[in-house]
């Protein structure tokens, strides 16, 4: 608290970003280390972060308040919880990886560094952000690199990709403008999301508009904003053009920790400003999940393109995490107020979107790895691959393996404490919803077996074995994805105050009263 | 020579004498020569008003202001000119009509 | 810490240390490390022959250690895992270790050679960890997830040889096989913690008995759980994978393949028997029995000696599971145990077979003939006395014949289930399965040891070049060959008729905690009264079996061809197992598959295409419409422009004033300022 934390974790990159505008464009290597050393050092600030937290508080650590536009009563207003921290970690992380994962640009190198480290930046800020108003300026932020990273760096669509994705994520973006000023007027005229918090419920009771009931209006438009981002059926088509055009670390980012935003933004702030909304909605929710579980897994099971298939394979993995977001509702009276499904579901989510970071990162390094050496997707262009590079397919079935739920691997607990949570309430639901983790199956082991296994390709009888900076940006990954997988209690200790908060919040909803 | 209005009448002339130099002069150095003539006229108003029309210090003060004005006007004009002559090679201010164009 | 789960433990921590040296440095260690796994596996045995001694010493049928630690906490849910060690997991941890040892021991002769030596051990090593981990679970939570970590070492040994597409292919067809399978178990564990609350066993068997699972509930999670187990030991439907999966190394098939893997099932309704309900416990005897005889019947027509062994295998899963069904639980997985010798010793012998036929065929230079094929074998009797000696033996065992283990315990499983139909007559079919594929078993096995030793090959010279396998390779033959006598398992009494010993005084059977069910006492009644007609009815089958065999395939009196022609459509199914892998592959793999392609293509050829890309163009097309018409031709142009045009008229006008010249300018200011001065004085 002494030395404001949390404005370095956010301010760290653009240091750096201006530092980079400084140099040369003539010397790469320079920019490079400096986006690196500003990086890394965000990710032992978020460490320090990590080990300072206060694992058994309610509400907001670190928090830091200053007057930013007064007249409106709008806060440079940052803090941290249990909710926040994960991601914050995974952020710092995975830009950090991104940095060494993308040191083989060479087309603008001064131009990219800069723009990712603004990316990094607007990620953190919304991450962080405790005023309304400062997270949608930071939501704002964070697009506007991301749009240059896919169309300047990306593949041979990149445009279309790139303005596509602008559109999509913006018009959800105007959306949740209207949603927050409404609930601005509604709370008396503040920003504050803790204040929100409370008042929020009490101001939208019985209040419509045109006859609709205000809260249902608000619900819908804040999270048609966050499904986007998800993406939840049936807005994710923009997903996985942007991740086949995107450039490799560009895509790492965009699935390791955009996605989660939608997520974490339902979480942050239609769950506790809106407990009645996320009530009413949660059946709803749960048969998105259903669909996006076992649509994005079809889907997958259908391609040819590797990353492709990795992108779709996020769809069905976010399925998860709303599946255990819908499950707060076992916590109502209605439903037997039966706590430990509330909290598995949604512990289980957050968890799921952690480890949906780390897999899926590792997945588009390993996609990225083999494009750079084979330069094409094609699944059933590959073939027998893993005589030639046994460490390269190690790490694949590794994360193949994580991806595809196996226990002992982080994909798999998230995975089964949504399913845990969701089953007392939707018991179909969740029982259909199984079949998703066969298809998981299916798809990666089938890609797998494609690229790897069978008789090597004579086109590829002298690919080179992965490289070591390659496996460095692996390996991070990796040990994470094996340690939570083994053992979750650590990221789980960090969250689990946060989401009970979150729970009783929603539990107190009228909508979930006894018959 | 003990009224007001004979220094107002000297220093109404000299600010015609300027200004019919800065209307009808061709030359930008005589229009400069205007200009600085409306510029003392100013300055003979001030010390007239500071002797009797009870502007005492103030006056002063501000005639010191409009010399040392002068002196900058004269340095920046005259580097215009200059520059004028550079790029057109005349003084001539009638044919510097870019304005128009 | 209790020192027990300490010793527990190191059946854990042993294995999955050689898993990982294996893995990262494996290559790198003098013999490609494959010291390093085998001593892991060896210490694991020394413990486990030290457990099974104190056991034996300490004589005490009820003897549990059941500890838990927290795995985490998330406030009002506390996830514990732990180990719980009774007789029955010191008597699985010991087959474990015994067969996993030999196999380990073996496989330095069989895979001598192998590009990927070191990295076959690190994967037994997995296999092994993870086996000790089921066996050792005391919660359904952290028994699913080493249930599926079985299934991927299996996966990764079936596909060892990824080279081969088909088995790559057998690799992913096991796994997702077994997933179908885990999803019923995953929906059963799911049904039993929202039920109780928990997933550790003694809280389970505490819920239910008192009745917070119950009736149609209880039997659908019973019957979920089961799936696991039907999809792990390869019980019809789900029993297609187990053959294919012999396209592994022949020891990853003694020992995942026929011992112990497939046995986790079995060892999984045995641990849960008391949780099912008696329309549960139906359903399970029913696909137990019906597995039995079915995959007998395919066993008699197949070729290929692996694939023959494979279901028998299949077959004598179904046995156990039968046996559980039945409520004979304990006979089941004395089955199990004594398969888990014979089986082995059946499948290392085939190895060593099959190993003498590579090296013969090498030698021939011939690279087209099949290596495993029954019907290029034969006479290999006095080339490979140790491999025939002990075949003979395990195939003795396998087919029930009197002074071997398997004799006691098919006849106690026979047992079981003839009480079981005498006490409801309704279910007479089981026993008619039991002793069927019984008759099948004595038959196919012996057909086996014909085609393969006696008579003539199909390429004489052949004889030539087979020799006995390296003694690395025959002496776990001979362990494992003793082991399937009966005296092992009846100590301290010697009757070659009687499963009394040891084993059925250690192992008791528990009462089932679901209301109605019929107690343990109950059940063990019927079977003593059924077990001399059993044991009367089973000689005769095998006797029978035994005989045909003899007639067609060692005299051929009988001739196969004709038999199999009068058979007609009946050989034409068991020949192709029932077109099972065609069904599935043409109604259930093709049309997911061609699904998916219609699912992606919807989403990304049509929704995306046209709907997403549709609003763009509907975007597109309305601003060019009021773009075009209303902004610019109308609003733009008339009155924008208007305003802009007659602005532009006064101006071209007044525009004659404006000379470019400062001096007319400051003229029109002068008059300006004159006027106002005009103004202003008047």
């Amino acid at each position: 608290m002494d030395w404001n934390i949390l404005s370095w974790l956010i301010w760290l990159p653009v240091v750096g970003m201006v530092a980079i505008a400084l140099i040369p464009r003539e010397k790469p290597e320079i920019i490079k280390i400096i986006a690196a050393v500003a990086t890394g050092l965000q990710l032992w600030v978020v460490i320090m972060l990590w080990i300072q937290f206060d694992r058994g508080a309610v509400g907001f650590q670190f928090q830091e308040k200053l007057a930013w536009i007064p007249s409106f009563n709008i806060h440079y207003f940052l803090g941290v919880d249990g909710l926040s921290l994960p991601m914050a970690l995974l952020t710092a992380l995975l830009s950090f990886l991104g940095i060494f994962v993308s040191w083989k640009i060479d087309k603008a190198v001064k131009g990219y560094f800069a723009l990712f480290l603004l990316l990094d930046t607007g990620m953190m800020g919304v991450f962080l952000s405790l005023d309304f108003f400062l997270f949608y300026v930071f939501w704002e932020v964070m697009l506007l690199p991301m749009y240059f990273l896919i169309g300047i760096w990306g593949g041979p669509q990149r445009e279309y990709a790139a303005i596509k994705f602008f559109l999509y994520t913006l018009a959800g973006s105007v959306l949740m403008l209207v949603a927050m000023l409404a609930l601005y007027f509604s709370c008396g005229r503040t920003f504050d999301m803790t204040q929100m918090i409370v008042l929020a419920p009490e101001a939208l009771k019985g209040v419509t508009w045109w006859g609709l009931d205000t809260l249902k209006v608000i619900w819908i438009f804040l999270f048609i904003t966050f499904a986007i981002k998800v993406p939840i059926f049936p807005f994710h088509t923009w997903l996985p053009l942007a991740h086949v055009e995107a450039p490799t670390a560009v895509s790492v980012i965009l699935a390791g920790v955009l996605l989660k935003m939608g997520t974490y933004g339902l979480l942050r702030i239609s769950y506790p400003m809106l407990p009645d909304g996320a009530v009413w909605f949660a059946g709803a929710l749960a048969i998105l999940a259903l669909i996006n579980i076992i649509w994005g897994a079809l889907c997958a099971l259908a391609q040819t393109d590797l990353k492709k298939l990795v992108a779709y394979s996020s769809i069905n993995h976010m399925g998860y995490v709303l599946l255990g977001m819908a499950a707060v509702v076992a916590a109502g009276a209605q439903h037997g107020t039966n706590m430990t499904a509330a909290q598995a579901g949604m512990n289980g989510a957050v968890l799921q979107m952690f480890n949906h970071g780390t897999i899926t990162a590792m997945l588009f390094i390993l996609v990225g790895v083999v494009y750079d050496r084979a330069h094409h997707r094609d699944i059933d262009g590959f073939g027998g691959l893993g005589v030639k590079m046994p460490i390269y397919s190690g790490v694949v079935a590794l994360a193949f393996f994580a991806g595809l739920g196996l226990p002992g691997l982080s994909g798999f607990i998230g995975e089964a404490m949504c399913f845990i949570g969701a089953f007392p309430v939707y018991k179909l639901i969740v029982i259909i919803a199984t079949l998703g983790i066969l298809l998981n199956a299916s798809y990666f082991l089938w890609a797998y077996q494609r690229i790897f296994l069978g008789g090597l390709n004579e086109k590829y009888a002298d690919i080179p074995e992965i490289n070591g900076r390659e496996l460095f940006t692996l390996v991070p990954l990796a040990v994470l994805v094996v340690l939570l997988g083994v053992y979750p209690a650590p990221v789980l200790n960090v969250m689990k105050v946060t989401m009970n908060y979150i729970i009783e919040i929603v539990q107190t909803s009228s909508l979930l009263a006894p018959h | 020579m003990h009224d007001l209005n004979t220094y107002l009448i000297i220093g109404a002339v000299l600010f015609t004498l300027g200004l019919f130099g800065v209307i009808t002069r061709r030359n930008a150095i005589a229009v400069l020569m205007g200009v600085e003539l409306i510029l003392n006229a100013a300055n003979i108003n001030f010390i007239a008003f500071a002797r009797f029309g009870g502007m005492n210090l103030s006056g002063h003060i501000f005639a010191m202001f409009v010399i040392i004005m002068a002196a900058v006007e004269a340095a920046v004009a005259l580097a215009i000119i200059i520059n004028l002559y550079n790029n057109l090679g005349t003084v001539n201010i009638d044919e510097a009509d870019t304005l128009k164009k | 810490m209790d020192v027990r789960i300490l010793y527990g433990s190191l059946f854990l921590i042993l294995p999955l240390l050689a898993f990982v040296i294996q893995i990262f440095v494996g290559n790198r260690l003098p013999r490609k490390g494959d010291w390093v796994s085998i001593g892991a596996v060896l210490l694991t045995l020394c413990i486990a022959i030290a457990m099974f001694a104190v056991m034996l010493v300490y004589d005490d049928p009820h003897f549990k250690v059941d500890k838990s630690i927290e795995w985490f906490n998330l406030g009002s849910w506390t996830v514990e895992i732990g180990m719980l060690i009774d007789n029955i997991t010191i008597v699985m941890l010991l087959v474990v270790a015994v067969v996993s040892g030999l196999v380990h021991i073996y496989s330095v002769g069989y895979m001598a050679g192998d590009p990927r030596y070191s990295r076959y051990f690190g994967y037994l090593s997995l296999f092994t960890f993870s086996m000790n981990g089921i066996v050792l679970s005391n919660n359904l939570f952290s028994i699913y997830m080493f249930w599926e970590l079985v299934g991927l070492s299996s996966y990764l040994l079936i596909g060892f040889w990824f080279e081969k597409d088909s088995a790559a292919d057998a690799g992913k067809k096991a796994f997702l096989v077994n997933r179908i399978g885990d999803i019923g178990m995953f929906i059963g564990i799911l049904l039993f913690f929202t039920g109780t609350g928990s997933f550790l066993f003694t809280d389970l068997f505490e819920g239910v008995a008192n009745g917070a699972l119950s009736g149609s509930l209880l039997t659908i999670a019973g019957i979920c759980i089961f799936l696991g187990a039907v999809g792990k030991s390869a019980q019809f439907p789900l029993h297609v994978w187990l053959p294919d999966a012999m396209e592994g190394p022949t020891p990853v098939s003694a020992l995942i393949h026929a011992a112990t893997m497939v046995a986790a099932g079995v060892y999984l309704i045995v641990r849960l028997f008391p949780i099912f309900t008696v329309d549960a416990l139906t359903v399970i005897a029913y696909v137990g029995g019906f597995t039995a005889l079915f995959s007998a019947i395919i066993a008699v027509t197949q070729n290929d000696i692996k694939r023959v062994l494979a279901y028998s295998t299949v077959s004598q899963l179904g046995y156990m599971v039968l046996a559980v069904g039945t409520g004979a639980y304990v006979a089941g997985l004395f089955h199990l145990v004594t398969h888990a010798a014979f089986k082995a010793g059946l499948f290392f012998c085939s190895g060593s077979v099959i190993h003498a036929m590579h090296h013969a065929y090498h030698k021939l230079n011939d690279h087209e003939s099949d290596p495993q094929d029954l019907r290029n074998m034969g006479g290999f009797k006095d080339k490979m006395k140790i491999t025939y000696t002990t075949m003979l033996i395990a195939t003795l065992a396998i087919s029930g014949v009197p002074f071997m283990s398997g004799f006691l315990s098919k006849d106690a499983i026979l047992a079981g289930t003839l009480a079981f139909a005498q006490h409801h007559p309704e279910h007479s079919l089981l026993p008619v399965f039991g002793f069927g594929a019984a008759i099948l078993t004595a038959f196919y096995m012996f057909r086996l040891i014909f085609m393969t030793f006696h008579g003539k090959p199909a390429r004489r010279e052949i004889l030539d070049h087979i020799h006995e396998s390296p003694s690395v390779m025959t002496t776990p033959l001979v362990i494992l060959a003793t082991l399937s006598i009966f005296i092992f398992y009846t100590l301290p009494f010697a009757n070659p008729f009687s499963d009394h010993g040891w084993y059925m005084h250690l192992v008791e059977p528990v009462n089932s905690v679901v209301a109605g069910n019929p107690t343990a006492h109950e059940i063990e009644e019927g079977i003593h009264h059924a077990h001399l007609p059993a044991m009367i009815i089973s000689l005769i089958v095998a006797g029978l079996g035994i005989f045909l065999a003899f007639l067609v395939y060692l005299r051929k009196r009988i001739s196969a061809e004709k038999m199999a022609q009068r058979m007609g459509i009946m050989y034409k199914f068991s020949f192709n197992k029932f077109f099972m892998d065609e069904i599935y592959q043409k109604y259930l793999v093709n049309p997911s598959i061609i699904f998916s392609k219609a699912v992606g293509f919807l989403d990304w050829d049509l929704y995306d295409k046209y709907i997403i890309n549709g609003f763009a163009w509907v975007t597109k097309r309305l601003s060019r419409i009021i773009g075009i018409k209303y902004d610019y031709d109308i609003l733009d142009q008339k009155i924008v422009d208007g305003v802009g045009r007659s602005t532009h008229f006064f101006g071209a006008g007044l525009r004659l004033i404006q000379t470019g010249k400062l001096q007319n300018y400051l003229l029109w200011v002068l008059g300006g300022i004159i006027i106002i001065f005009i103004i202003q004085v008047m």
